[in-house]
Order: C-alpha cells, then sequence, then structure tokens
C-alpha cells in the first residue's frame, strides 16, 4: 500500500507521543484556519453574491439571518457527522461502518418525521425523536451483525442495508400523509439539505458537537484498544460495555441532531475520517478532533457548491456528497 | 498470588472446566496441557475475569476477582492470546503502548515513563526498531512476539500465555521461554501457559496441569505428571518417554507407529 509507505517516512522520525502532539497541534491549527477560510469564502458565494466591505440592509439581512445560519449549522452538521463515523469505525472495528450506511441516520430520520406529523407544534420534538430514532437503529443494526464468532464486515453492511431498506419505506408511507407542497422540500430534506437551517437549529447542533467531542475524547484512548479487538481491550482495562454505550449514545446525539437538523447528509462519516487517517494515523486522540474539523470543512465546502453549482437553483447537500462517497465506499469495500 | 478455589466454567448450562482447584505462587510457570477441547482456554479466559465463574472463586493476592475493576485487573494480570487482525493501521509502538492503559487516564497521553517501558519490552522481543512498523505489514510469527511485548509492557505479575510459540520459529520459541522464565525466577511475575509442546512444558514449567474433558486429572512438577499412563489417557496415543541428556527432565517422544485406534 503507497498510502501507508508514505506515512512510514513521514513518521519514521517520531519516537515521542509528546512530539506527535506538537505536530499534531500544529496540523490543528492548520485545519481550524483552513475551516475559516473555508467559512468565509461560503458566506461570500451563493445566488446573490456579497462584498467582503459593503453590504446594505438587505445584504446583510441575507448574511445574518439566511446564509450565516445555514454555513454554520452546516458545519456543526460535518463535525457531527465525521465525529459519529470516526467512532463508530473505531468502536465496530470496520472502517465501513457510518450513519448512512449503518441506517442510523434513516432511523432518525423516521423520528424527524414522526415528530413532523403528529408533534408539529413542538420544535424540540424533531431532534429528541430524531435521536431516539438514531439509538433504536444503531441498537438493531449492532444486534443483528453480532454474532458468537463477532463481527465480520459484510455482516455489518448487510444489517445496515436491510435496516434502511426497511426504515426507508416506513418513510415513503409516511410521506404520503404530506401534500404536494410539503412534499418537495421534504424530499430535498430526505436527501440532505440545509436549505431550511434555522438558528436554533444551529446552537442545538453546536451544542452537540461540543457534547460530543468531550464524550468521545474522554474514550479515545479506550476506542483505540477497541479498535484492536473488544477481547483485547477487555484484558487490557477498557470497560467495553461501557465504552460502547458512550460511543453509541454519543453518536445517536450527534447524527439525531444533525439530521433534524439538515436530514440524512450521506457518507460525509465515510469519506472523512477516513482521509484523516491516511494523513495522521488511527490514533483516535487525533482522528476524533481532526475528523470534526475536517468534516465542517467538507460539508461547508460541499454546500457551497450545492448552492452556486446551478444558481439561482440548488442541488441537495446531500448529493454532493453521495456523488464523492459511493465510489469511495466500494474502494474501500474491495480493499477489506 | 493466584489462588482458584473449586471453579466450575461453562456457558449457558453446559459445564466447560469443572472443579478446579490450584495455586499460583510468586514466580511460578504453570503449564496447561491437555486435548483439543479440553477446556484449556477457556480455564485461562475466567482467570482474569473474562468468562464469568459458574461456582468457586479466584482470589487475587487474597481479594476476590470479581471485586476488582477492569483496569486493576489489567494492571494485575497480563493476557497473551491469538490475535484478530486489524484493519486499520496501527503502528508496532501505537499497540504495545496500548498495553500501558490501565496504567494510565482514558484520555491523556503516554507518559515517557510509558515509552521507555514499551520500548524495552520491544527490544526484549527481538523487536528493536519495529516501533513505527504497521501491525498489518507484519507476519504471524512478528505479530505474535509484538502480542508478548504488549503484555510485558503491562508489567503485570502474572502472566496468562495461551499457546504463545504457534507462529514462532525455534529460536523464538526458546527466547519466549526464557524471557517468561527469567521474568518468573527475577519474582517480576508468574505466568500460566497453555502448550502443546511437550517438551517445552517440561523443560521450563515449574508445574503442569493436565486437563481432561474439563477436568483436572493430575498437577505436579513435569517429572510426577508427565508419564506414558498420564498422556495416554490424554491423548490416546502412544510415546516413549526419557530424560533429557542435559537437564534429566523428562523428555517426550512420540510413537507413530503405535497410534490406537480406540
Amino acid at each position: 500500500m503507497n498510502t501507508d509507505g508514505h506515512r512510514l517516512s513521514q513518521e519514521s522520525k517520531i519516537q515521542n507521543p509528546k512530539s506527535k502532539i506538537g505536530m499534531s497541534l500544529r496540523l490543528c491549527g492548520l485545519l481550524i484556519f483552513l475551516l475559516l477560510v473555508t467559512l468565509v469564502i461560503a458566506a461570500l458565494l451563493g445566488s446573490e453574491k456579497l462584498s467582503f466591505f459593503e453590504l446594505n440592509e438587505q445584504q446583510k439581512a441575507i448574511l445574518f439571518d439566511i446564509r450565516l445560519p445555514r454555513i454554520l449549522l452546516g458545519a456543526c452538521v460535518g463535525a457531527s457527522l465525521a465525529l459519529a463515523g470516526a467512532s463508530l469505525q473505531s468502536l465496530l472495528r470496520n472502517p465501513l461502518a457510518e450513519p448512512y450506511l449503518l441506517g442510523v441516520s434513516n432511523g432518525a430520520a423516521l423520528g424527524t418525521m414522526l415528530a413532523f406529523v403528529f408533534f408539529a407544534q413542538f420544535e424540540f420534538a424533531r431532534p429528541v425523536m430524531a435521536f431516539v430514532g438514531a439509538s433504536l437503529a444503531t441498537f438493531v443494526v449492532y444486534q443483528m451483525a453480532k454474532s458468537h464468532a463477532g463481527m465480520n464486515v459484510e455482516r455489518l453492511v448487510l444489517s445496515g442495508v436491510i435496516v434502511t431498506t426497511f426504515l426507508s419505506s416506513i418513510i415513503v408511507l409516511l410521506t404520503s400523509l404530506l401534500d404536494a407542497a410539503k412534499l418537495r422540500s421534504f424530499t430535498f430534506w430526505l436527501l440532505g439539505d440545509l436549505s431550511q437551517a434555522t438558528k436554533n437549529g444551529f446552537y442545538l447542533s453546536f451544542a452537540a458537537v461540543i457534547i460530543g467531542t468531550i464524550v468521545l475524547m474522554r474514550n479515545a484512548r479506550a476506542l483505540n484498544l477497541m479498535m484492536i479487538g473488544e477481547r483485547d481491550a477487555f484484558d487490557f482495562g477498557v470497560e467495553v460495555n461501557k465504552t460502547r454505550l458512550a460511543v453509541f449514545a454519543t453518536s445517536s446525539l450527534l447524527v439525531g441532531t444533525a439530521v433534524a437538523a439538515s436530514g440524512s447528509v450521506g457518507y460525509v462519516g465515510l469519506i472523512v475520517p477516513h482521509l484523516v487517517r491516511l494523513a495522521i494515523g488511527s490514533d483516535n486522540r487525533l482522528v476524533i478532533p481532526f475528523s470534526a474539523l475536517a468534516g465542517a470543512i467538507f460539508v461547508v465546502s460541499a454546500d457551497t457548491v450545492a448552492r452556486v453549482a446551478i444558481a439561482p437553483r440548488e442541488l441537495p447537500v446531500g448529493a454532493i456528497t453521495a456523488l464523492i462517497g459511493a465510489p469511495l465506499f466500494i474502494y474501500l469495500l474491495r480493499k477489506s | 498470588m493466584l489462588k482458584v478455589q473449586d471453579i466450575t466454567i461453562g456457558y449457558g448450562v453446559c459445564e466447560v472446566v469443572k472443579n478446579i482447584t490450584f495455586t499460583l505462587q510468586n514466580g511460578e510457570i504453570l503449564a496447561i496441557v491437555g486435548a483439543n477441547g479440553a477446556g484449556k482456554t477457556t480455564l485461562l479466559r475466567a482467570l482474569n475475569g473474562t468468562l464469568p465463574l459458574m461456582k468457586g472463586e479466584i482470589l487475587l493476592d487474597g481479594k476476590k476477582l470479581k471485586d476488582y475493576s477492569r483496569r486493576e485487573i489489567a494492571q494485575k494480570i497480563a493476557a497473551v492470546a491469538q490475535e484478530n487482525e486489524t484493519k486499520f493501521p496501527i503502528t508496532v509502538l501505537e499497540f504495545v503502548l496500548s498495553g500501558r492503559f490501565a496504567h494510565g487516564t482514558a484520555f491523556g497521553w503516554e507518559t515517557t515513563g510509558d515509552l521507555q517501558i514499551a520500548e524495552n519490552a520491544l527490544q526484549m522481543c527481538d523487536l528493536a526498531n519495529y516501533e513505527n512498523r504497521l501491525m498489518n505489514q507484519l507476519s504471524g510469527g512478528e505479530r505474535q512476539r509484538i502480542i508478548l511485548a504488549r503484555a510485558l509492557a503491562t508489567q503485570a505479575k502474572i502472566l496468562l500465555l495461551d499457546e504463545p510459540t504457534t507462529n514462532l520459529d525455534l529460536a523464538h520459541q526458546a527466547m519466549m521461554f526464557r524471557l517468561v522464565r527469567e521474568r518468573c525466577k527475577s519474582g517480576e511475575s508468574s505466568a500460566i501457559i497453555i502448550t502443546h509442546d511437550l517438551n517445552l512444558a517440561s523443560a521450563f514449567a515449574d508445574e503442569i496441569l493436565l486437563l481432561k474433558n474439563g477436568e483436572m486429572i493430575a498437577k505436579g512438577k513435569p517429572e510426577k505428571v508427565l508419564s506414558a499412563s498420564n498422556l495416554r489417557e490424554i491423548f490416546d496415543v502412544e510415546i516413549l518417554l526419557d530424560a533429557h541428556p542435559k537437564s534429566g527432565k523428562p523428555r517426550i517422544t512420540m510413537d507413530y507407529g503405535k497410534v490406537r485406534s480406540s
């Protein structure tokens, strides 16, 4: 493997974990800088081009009430999905684990939809139900994929496919309850769409990202051992059940809030952690924060493309991420 | 010190290992010998709390095993099991440092002390300069030595080794047993080893425990336990028994011509 060889030569001088921290802090700074640049560019681009220096009242309104909430929400959604993907992959020892492919996103989508149909007057019901849906889907997929012989790659992916299609069919049945006007925006939302971003949606998603990052970082070293093997982790002092519960709950929270706000943006949790591991290796204490930053950059960029590509009309951002993600998935599946 | 008192282990209602009692003194090497399916691995897995007991008690330094936390057990007992391959690019150093998990915080980084210990362990296992190689690019034998290095890096008082030499060449088999024996002689640790190599067991173990169908049929010094009748009972084969020309310990040779039919 070429990429690994590249990594070897890069790291051959690194002996001390502390020097690894130093290098990581510099890289982390670089990513934060890149994220800021991406956010600024995304804010200026769009069907209404904005200048950096002078804005009239109408343009200010566009920037602060429409564009910024959307961009910032996109950053949080990207961070959430990448965090969920990175942690689920380590926990399940499977580089193909991803909230969208495992059916977790669809669980959240069904939860959101049920809240939308039955509790339309409560805005907060959507993220709560999305979290419940994501948790249930995670639990079901995990139980299906688990066996005495452990969990192999194919079994997990297949379980994800089954849960995804099952939930999709329920979602389609539910859409028959919607009127034609709602249906189009709903179809967009299902594919992953940031155009209905609200400030509240951003605040909630941001809170979830902060909480999620803290919980996952606290479990990062345990996840390093889980990545080697569940039995190894147990032997060497990891409370396996506690770690698994923490990661499942956190990823459900992250996916739930992300999906409630923006639908099922797919493949972010697959692409981003994969690229991060190629660049810096598998240590979750680095992979987790780096995935959050890179995920934010990725989704904000993809959403900018979605807004600009066929302006003044828009694409759902999920279509862009899937366009990149699906081929990568096939490549990874063939490799494993 | 590990005290095993009349333990029974099983899955569901099926008892796999029955009524085992023994004590592992500090510095002692105990070999568990038995046919496939005799319950050797099940017994070993119970000794660090992986499998629950149906009956009996295990005392670790005088305290019940189940009263310890996972982390505390991992500080005192290290396991060397057959590994499963990982799909992620993990370096050898990262792998060995994972053995220091129980000595650090869940988050946070390994200290330079941890690093020193890991590098010493690698050196002892003839793996100097392997730090930055990737686990999934190494041979089975190399990986097996790295797994031993990880166990040594825990600095645990008790080593549980499940067929630690299956993939090793002769030189590294000898290295592994010398390493374990030196650690035990110096009192740093004691060890329980599952092995199918009767001559290695004879040469290196202080005591041998014979297991048949989950029951202990003999335990004691190699000279006493490795008798022709015991081995015939366990493995259902004829063996030739004499003394090792140098150490005087029992030497076992298969008599292939006389494999018993029933």
